[in-house]
């Protein structure tokens, strides 16, 4: 059993840990100014949405190219948002993705 | 302020029943990377050393496109550390809520910092107005840390015996649990407008540009514009004043401090 590419785990590894840790370690945070700290608290639905809009929006090629890609992953990711909204459950609306994704490419639709 | 803050119990229950999609997405996608990384030639210590030592789904998966390709490994770590610099993001988000969090336990959470953990773990802060690191812990380890590692285990092991994960659907976990927990955090104008915002971003920065910087414009940019129209009252509280709990009152409790902190935006 090969171990050659956990030394590039480890540092790519290295890579990751100043971006997760910085600010997180930094010190002077708990005196971050107002507009700072609203600032910050819209980072997240920001991130998250532009992960969800890019995952289902996209196909990312091995080369990093981005096309835009219609298909039913815009139906599956549009019923969880409604399932969540009107279940608040996460679970079942993730459930329901996979299904309408599943039977939707089962049957030739996608 | 206070008043609208749930108790601990019940948001912990919301984050468990949450935690099962992510336990889903977690465990889908580290399976399609085990997979991945079999195919591409790991033994399974590389590809596990990889899902505990980089631990993010998006750098591993272009890892293995990276090697496959022949890129040499000083790129792959550049490109490593420039796929996964949204953390700074979320680490930044979460550094007010744990001020007083212990340095070394900040140190050990920041490398359990995911996507998933984030997603979970700010929302549970918000509906109860402070940090709990059963929360943070839950969401970084129960839920995504022990799947996706399992799951990268299973994936070698099982090998050939799945064709085409595919065709279960199992691609689009990623995408709508992100966007059900970016919906969980959208309770006001602001949060709406830096949403869509950030999302439209970073798919038209995405096609221009490059994808994991799309993610980060859309990140930077998304607040950026939604600071800029008038806010609603807040449904979510702020994070803890170092102050104290002014959040309560509406206003400062220390006339030295800003008068802005911990009034509703």
């Amino acid at each position: 059993m090969t171990t050659d590419l956990v030394l590039l785990a480890i540092l790519m590894g290295a890579a990751t840990y100043p971006s997760r840790a910085i600010p997180l370690l930094a010190p002077g945070v708990e005196r971050l100014p107002p507009r700072v700290i609203e600032y910050l608290r819209l980072v997240g639905p920001a991130v998250l949405a532009a992960l969800a809009a890019t995952g289902t929006m996209l196909v990312v090629d091995d080369a990093r190219r981005a096309t835009f890609h219609v298909g039913i992953e815009w139906l599956a990711v549009g019923a969880c948002l409604v399932l969540v909204r009107w279940r608040h459950n996460l679970f079942v609306g993730l459930l329901a993705a996979v299904a309408i994704t599943a039977v939707a490419r089962a049957i030739g639709l996608a | 302020m206070a008043a609208i803050a749930e108790s601990i119990g019940p948001s912990r229950r919301r984050l468990v029943v949450d935690g099962l999609g992510i336990v889903a997405s977690a465990a889908g996608f580290g399976l399609v990377y085990g997979l991945s990384a079999r195919q591409a030639g790991f033994s399974l210590v590389e590809a596990v050393a990889m899902s505990v030592l980089v631990f993010a789904g998006a750098a591993q998966f272009a890892a293995v496109g990276y090697l496959g390709q022949g890129l040499g490994w000083p790129a792959i770590v550049v490109l490593t550390a420039f796929l996964n610099a949204r953390h700074l993001l979320y680490s930044a988000s979460l550094a007010p809520w744990l001020s007083r969090t212990p340095r070394p336990t900040k140190a050990a959470m920041a490398h359990l910092l995911t996507d998933e953990a984030f997603a979970l773990s700010i929302a549970h802060f918000r509906r109860i107005g402070r940090a709990d690191l059963f929360g943070y812990w839950y969401g970084a380890i129960v839920t995504t840390f022990i799947p996706w590692n399992v799951a990268t285990i299973g994936g070698v092991l099982l090998g050939g015996a799945i064709a085409d994960p595919r065709s279960l659907g199992l691609d689009v976990v990623f995408p709508a649990a992100m966007a059900g927990l970016a919906l969980g955090l959208t309770v006001g104008r602001r949060e709406m407008v830096a949403a869509a915002t950030g999302a439209a971003i970073a798919v038209l920065a995405s096609l221009a540009w490059d994808p994991a910087g799309g993610i980060i414009l859309g990140g930077l940019g998304g607040p950026l514009v939604a600071m800029a129209i008038p806010g609603t009252a807040a449904t979510t509280p702020l994070p803890p004043s170092p102050f104290g709990d002014l959040e309560a009152v509406g206003r400062p409790a220390d006339p030295g401090g800003d008068p802005e902190i911990g009034v509703a935006p």
